[in-house]
C-alpha cells in the first residue's frame, strides 16, 4: 500500500460526465491492499464504470463482508453509504437492505473465501431470491488477510507459495450462480478493464441478481509461476466468449458488426448489453449452454470470461414480495399504525 | 351390585384443573381450545396450557385447563378432571389425578384403573362417532368434539356459547357447522341420557371477563410489530418462535395492503437460518426501515457474531426471544427464562444489551412496539424476551390499548433538511448531546453530506478504521455511557410493598407472575409477608438497585437453573452472593405457586 494522501486539487481539463463529475469524484480512501494488487484494479473498474453511467454516489450502497476484497469499498465513492459486514454475511445484509429501499444500487463486493466457504449458503440463497443487486466476487483462489491458505476456488493441484498441492477440486461460483438462476452472470479478469468495464455497467443496470466472477490475483500470496490464479495464467487462458460492450440507452451501437455476429440484450432501464461474438454458436440467454461452455473451457484448461448469462424477464426479490413502490423505509406512521379503532375490532375478535 | 363409594368426591364451582390428555396430530387442540373459550365466554378466569411433544403426529400430548373464581392463572401442578383420550398415557393420567377427582375416558374398549379414590365416567365416544360418522377421517376428529359435548353437560355449561363457537369457527365454511353441531350433541346426549350429570365440578357465569381478551403472547407480539411500524420480518422456523413471525404476517395482511395497487407496505421473507434472519434485519435497519427478528434460543446462539456488529456498529434492530428450555436443542417445547444472560451480553467482547421482559401477552404486545422507539432511539439491538408458556398459549389479559397520538421515535436521525443546515462535519460516532448516542443518516439521504462507512472493525469519531487503542477505549466508554441513558429510558420495575415492615424482597419477572402473586397471597394467609419487585428491563435503573438495598434479604425466582437474573443483579450491581436467594424452577413446565410458596416458607422462619 502507499502511504503518500492523494492530491486534494486534480486537473482543471478532466473530462467531466452529464452530472459535472470527474473521474476522481467517485474515488475513495487510499488503498492499504497490496500494490498490485487486482482488486484495486477492479475498484477503479467501478469507478468508471460509476463515471460513465452518471451515476449519483449517493444512490448507492456499498457491501461487504471480511476479507481483502471486503475492504475494497471504502476504495471507491467516497459520498455512497457502505457497510463492511461480518463473514460471509453480505449477502443477508443486502437483501434486508433492498428490501428497505430499492431505489438504491447495491454493489456487494465479496471475495472467494468470503463467498465460497463461510458465506456459501448466503450466496446460494440471495441469487435464489433473486435480491436486485451486483455481487462482485474479487476472486484471486486465496485467503490473503490470514496469509495463503487455499480457498474454495484455488483450482486442484495448484500449489501455494510453499509448493504445497491443493488436494481440493474448486468451487465454480459463476457456474453455480446460473444454476440457482441468478439473472446476469459474468466472469472477468481484474486485468481487462476493457472487457470488466461494460460488463461492470451492465450489471449495475440489470434488474435482478448479478454476478461479477473476478479473477483478481493475489500478487503476495498467489501470483507465482504454478498458480492458476496469476496474472500470467489468467492472461495466457483467458478465452473471451465475445467482445463485450454496454450501450447506454439512447446511444447509437456505432460499430459495425456482421449481421449474426452480435447479440443484443435489452436492459430493464432501456440500454443495451450488445456481444460481439467470438465464437459463433454462443447464445449468452441460453442457461444449459452457459453451463456446458463454462465446464467444457474448465476442462480445456481456459477460463471462460465475458458475458455467460442473462435473463431479463426474472422478477427480483422486491417484486416477488409484492413491496410496495414508495420504499419501504419512507413510510410513515400514518402509513403504518392501524390506530386504536382497528384496534378495538381486534379486541373484540378474541373474546 | 353397585359398589358403594368409600371417598368423598371433590366438589367445587368455578376452581379446578382439566387435563386433556390426547394423541398429537389428531386434531384434539382445537376442540381443547373450543373447550377454554367456552369457559373464557362464560366470564370465568381461565388459563389453557398446551403441554406438547416435539412431533407431529404420535406421541402423547396434554391440554391443561386451569379455572379460578379469584383469577390465579398461573400453573396448579394438580389435576381434578382428567379427560384421558390417549390409552399411552392411561398410567400418568390416572396417578397424577387428585383423589377425589374424575376420569373421563373413551369406554369403547373399558378397562380397569386400579384406582378406588376416582371418579370413572364411561363414554364410548369411538363407538358413538363410528355409529354416526362414515368418513374414517370424521370419526376420529369428531370424537373430540364429542366429548367437549359431554363436558358441557357434566360441567353444567350453557349449550348456547358451543353452538356460537362453531358457527363463529366455521363461518367460512358453513358446511362444517352441522357435522360439528351434530358430534357435540353425540356427547350432550349420551351424558344426558346415561350418566348422573353434572359432577362435583361446575361452571356457573361470572363477569370476570369483561375488558378482557384471550390471546397469545406470539401473537400479541406480532401485532405490536405492526403497531409498531416494523415493515421487515426476516425469521427462520423454530418452536416456539414461528407464531410470531406468522402473528406479524395475518395483521400485516389484514392493515398493511395499499388499496388501489393491492402491493404490501410490509415484506416478511423467510430466511435460510437465523444467521442470515438476523442479517437482512440489520441491513435493512440500517437503511431506515424497521425491521425485526423472532427466534428461540438456538437462534440466538446462532445469531451472536451479528448481534456483536450491531452493538458495535450501532445498528438498531429488534429481536424477540421466545424461551424454550435449554441448553442445546433441549427441550424445544418446553418453556423455561433460560435465556437471560445469552442475550443480556450476547457476542464476542465487550457487549451489553438492552432486554425488555414482559409479564404477558398484553405487555408483550405493549413491549413489542416499544422495541422499536427504544432501539432507533439507542441504535443498539433491543430483545423482547419472551417464553414459550406466554407466547403459545392463550392467556386471558386487559384489552390492548393504543394511543392515537403517539408517535414513533426514530431516534437522532439526520434527513436531507438537517444535512443541508450542518455546516460541522457529521461525525456518525460523534457524541454530540453527552448521553452516548451518535446521529445517523439513512443512505440515500444527501447527495453531499451524512455518508459513513459502517463497520465491525474498530472505528473513529467519523466511523474510519482506526487501530489507535485510545480511540477504541474512547468509544468503548462511550457504549457503556449509552447503556447509562438506556437505564433511564427502558420500563421502570413494578414493586408491590407490603403494609408490613422489614419483610424479605422477591425480584422476579416474564410468565413468572401469575404464580408469583398467588404464592405471595397463600403466604400471607399464614402471616409470611413479602415485598414485590417485577424486573421488567435490562439494564437495570435505580428503582431495581433501591429495592435491593432496602431489603435484607430477596429472594429471586426464576425458570432456570442458574439463577441467571441473580447473576446478572450480582454482575452489574455488585449485590452480594448472600443478599439475593436463589429460588429456581427449570422443569420445563410453567412454574408453580404451590412451589415458590414452599421454598420461601422454608427458609422465611430463620428471619422471625
Amino acid at each position: 500500500m502507499t502511504y503518500i494522501k492523494k492530491p486534494i486539487n486534480h486537473h482543471p481539463n478532466l473530462k467531466k460526465n452529464k452530472l459535472g463529475l470527474t473521474r476522481r469524484d467517485y474515488e475513495g480512501a487510499v488503498s492499504s491492499l497490496c500494490a498490485g494488487c487486482g482488486h484495486d484494479s477492479i475498484s477503479a473498474a467501478i469507478i468508471d464504470a460509476c463515471f460513465e453511467l452518471n451515476i449519483e454516489a449517493y444512490k448507492v450502497a456499498k457491501l461487504s463482508g471480511i476479507g481483502c476484497s471486503s475492504k475494497a469499498p471504502a476504495y471507491f465513492l467516497n459520498d455512497s453509504h457502505g457497510f463492511n459486514s461480518v463473514h460471509g454475511r453480505m449477502p443477508s445484509i443486502a437483501t434486508g437492505a433492498s428490501c428497505a429501499n430499492d431505489d438504491l444500487l447495491y454493489i456487494g463486493v465479496s471475495g472467494d473465501g468470503d463467498s465460497a466457504s463461510i458465506g456459501m449458503g448466503q450466496f446460494v440463497h440471495a441469487i435464489r431470491r433473486q435480491v436486485d443487486m451486483t455481487y462482485i466476487v474479487e476472486n484471486n483462489g486465496t485467503y490473503g488477510l490470514t496469509k495463503g491458505q487455499f480457498s474454495a476456488t484455488n483450482d486442484k493441484d495448484s500449489p501455494n507459495k510453499y509448493g504445497e498441492e491443493n488436494p481440493f477440486p474448486p468451487v465454480d461460483l459463476a457456474a453455480l450462480a446460473i444454476q440457482l438462476g441468478a439473472s446476469y452472470v459474468a466472469r472477468s479478469f481484474s486485468g481487462d478493464r476493457e472487457q470488466l468495464v461494460p460488463l461492470i455497467m451492465g450489471a449495475f443496470q440489470h434488474k435482478g441478481f448479478a454476478l461479477l466472477d473476478i479473477i483478481s490475483p493475489c500478487v503476495t500470496f498467489n501470483n507465482h509461476d504454478a498458480s492458476t490464479k496469476s496474472y500470467d495464467h489468467i492472461r495466457e487462458h483467458n478465452d473471451a466468449l465475445g467482445k463485450v460492450d454496454f450501450v447506454p440507452l439512447g446511444r447509437e451501437i456505432t460499430a459495425n458488426y456482421e449481421e449474426g455476429e452480435t447479440v443484443e440484450v435489452n436492459l430493464h432501464d432501456g440500454s443495451k448489453m450488445s456481444l460481439e461474438k467470438l465464437d459463433s454458436s454462443y447464445d449468452p440467454t441460453d442457461a444449459n449452454l452457459a453451463l456446458n461452455t463454462v465446464r467444457e473451457k474448465n476442462d480445456e484448461g481456459k477460463v471462460a470470461t465475458g458475458l455467460l448469462y442473462i435473463d431479463t424477464k426474472a422478477p427480483d426479490l422486491y417484486e416477488t414480495l409484492n413491496a410496495i413502490d414508495k420504499p419501504l423505509n419512507m413510510l410513515n406512521e400514518k402509513e403504518l399504525c392501524p390506530g386504536s379503532d382497528k384496534l378495538k375490532t381486534i379486541n373484540e375478535g378474541l373474546n | 351390585m353397585e359398589k358403594l363409594q368409600t371417598f368423598d368426591s371433590l366438589v367445587s364451582k368455578n376452581d379446578f384443573v382439566i387435563k386433556f390428555a390426547n394423541v398429537n396430530g389428531s386434531g384434539s387442540a382445537s376442540a381443547n381450545q373450543m373447550f377454554a373459550k367456552a369457559v373464557f365466554r362464560m366470564g370465568i378466569p381461565v388459563s389453557p396450557k398446551n403441554i406438547f411433544p416435539s412431533n407431529i403426529q404420535g406421541l402423547p400430548t396434554w391440554f391443561e385447563i386451569r379455572i379460578n373464581k379469584n383469577g390465579y392463572l398461573g400453573s396448579k401442578g394438580s389435576v381434578d378432571l382428567s379427560v384421558a383420550m390417549n390409552p399411552q398415557s392411561y398410567n400418568q393420567d390416572v396417578e397424577e389425578l387428585n383423589s377425589g377427582g374424575y376420569l373421563l375416558y373413551d369406554s369403547s374398549w373399558k378397562r380397569n384403573f386400579y384406582r378406588d379414590d376416582i371418579n370413572v365416567i364411561e363414554i364410548p365416544l369411538t363407538s358413538l362417532c363410528v355409529e354416526s360418522f362414515t368418513n374414517a377421517k370424521q370419526r376420529a376428529l369428531f370424537k373430540n368434539i364429542a366429548y367437549v359435548g359431554a363436558l358441557s353437560v357434566l360441567l353444567d355449561m350453557e349449550y348456547e356459547i358451543f353452538e356460537e363457537l362453531i358457527s363463529e369457527q366455521f363461518a367460512s365454511k358453513k358446511n362444517l357447522i352441522e357435522p360439528n353441531l351434530k358430534a357435540l350433541n353425540i356427547g350432550r346426549d349420551y351424558v344426558l341420557n346415561n350418566l348422573p350429570y353434572p359432577i362435583g365440578l361446575t361452571l356457573e357465569r361470572m363477569d370476570k371477563n369483561d375488558g378482557k381478551i384471550l390471546i397469545s403472547g406470539n401473537e400479541a407480539a406480532g401485532l405490536g410489530a405492526v403497531y409498531g411500524g416494523a415493515t421487515i420480518c426476516a425469521w427462520y422456523p423454530i418452536t416456539p418462535s414461528t407464531s410470531l413471525a406468522e402473528g406479524f404476517e395475518k395483521y400485516a395482511k389484514k392493515f398493511r395492503v395499499d388499496e388501489k395497487t393491492g402491493k404490501n407496505l410490509f415484506a416478511s421473507v423467510q430466511a435460510e437460518d437465523e444467521l442470515s434472519a438476523i442479517g437482512m434485519a440489520i441491513g435493512a435497519n440500517w437503511n431506515g426501515a424497521r425491521s425485526f427478528t423472532a427466534t428461540s434460543g438456538p437462534g440466538i446462539s446462532l445469531m451472536s457474531e451479528f448481534l456483536g456488529l450491531a452493538y458495535f456498529a450501532e445498528v438498531p434492530v429488534v429481536v424477540f426471544d421466545v424461551q424454550r428450555g435449554g441448553p442445546s436443542t433441549g427441550m424445544p417445547t418446553k418453556t423455561q427464562q433460560s435465556d437471560i444472560l445469552a442475550c443480556a451480553y450476547a457476542s464476542h467482547g465487550d457487549t451489553k444489551h438492552v432486554m425488555l421482559l414482559p409479564e404477558d401477552p398484553k405487555e408483550c404486545f405493549e413491549f413489542s412496539a416499544m422495541a422499536f422507539d427504544l432501539a432507533d432511539r439507542l441504535q443498539t439491538p433491543v430483545f423482547v424476551v419472551t417464553d414459550l408458556d406466554m407466547g403459545m398459549n392463550d392467556w386471558v389479559v386487559d384489552e390492548l390499548e393504543w394511543d392515537d397520538s403517539r408517535k414513533f421515535d426514530r431516534g437522532k436521525v439526520l434527513d436531507f433538511e438537517a444535512l443541508e443546515k450542518m455546516e460541522e462535519k457529521f461525525g456518525r460516532y460523534h457524541d454530540v448531546d453527552g448521553d452516548g448516542i451518535c446521529y445517523r443518516t439513512y443512505p440515500g439521504a444527501h447527495p453531499s453530506k451524512g455518508a459513513y462507512f459502517t463497520r465491525g472493525t474498530s472505528h473513529d469519531e467519523y466511523a474510519r478504521y482506526s487501530e489507535d487503542g485510545e480511540i477504541n477505549a474512547t468509544n468503548l466508554r462511550r457504549l457503556v455511557q449509552k447503556f447509562k441513558t438506556a437505564s433511564e429510558l427502558v420500563p421502570d420495575p413494578e414493586i408491590i410493598l407490603s403494609d408490613k415492615k422489614n419483610c424479605s424482597g422477591v425480584i422476579y419477572y416474564g410468565s413468572t407472575s401469575a404464580a408469583m402473586i398467588e404464592a405471595r397471597d397463600m403466604l400471607k394467609e399464614e402471616g409470611i409477608e413479602l415485598d414485590l419487585m417485577r424486573v421488567k428491563a435490562f439494564p437495570f435503573n435505580l428503582d431495581v438497585w433501591d429495592f435491593i438495598e432496602k431489603h435484607d434479604y430477596v429472594y429471586v425466582v426464576e425458570q432456570n437453573r442458574d439463577s441467571q437474573m441473580r447473576t446478572l443483579l450480582m454482575a452489574e450491581g455488585g449485590i452480594s452472593a448472600e443478599k439475593l436467594r436463589s429460588l429456581v424452577w427449570f422443569n420445563g413446565q410453567p412454574i408453580e405457586a404451590n412451589f415458590i410458596a414452599k421454598k420461601i416458607r422454608e427458609r422465611e422462619p430463620e428471619k422471625i
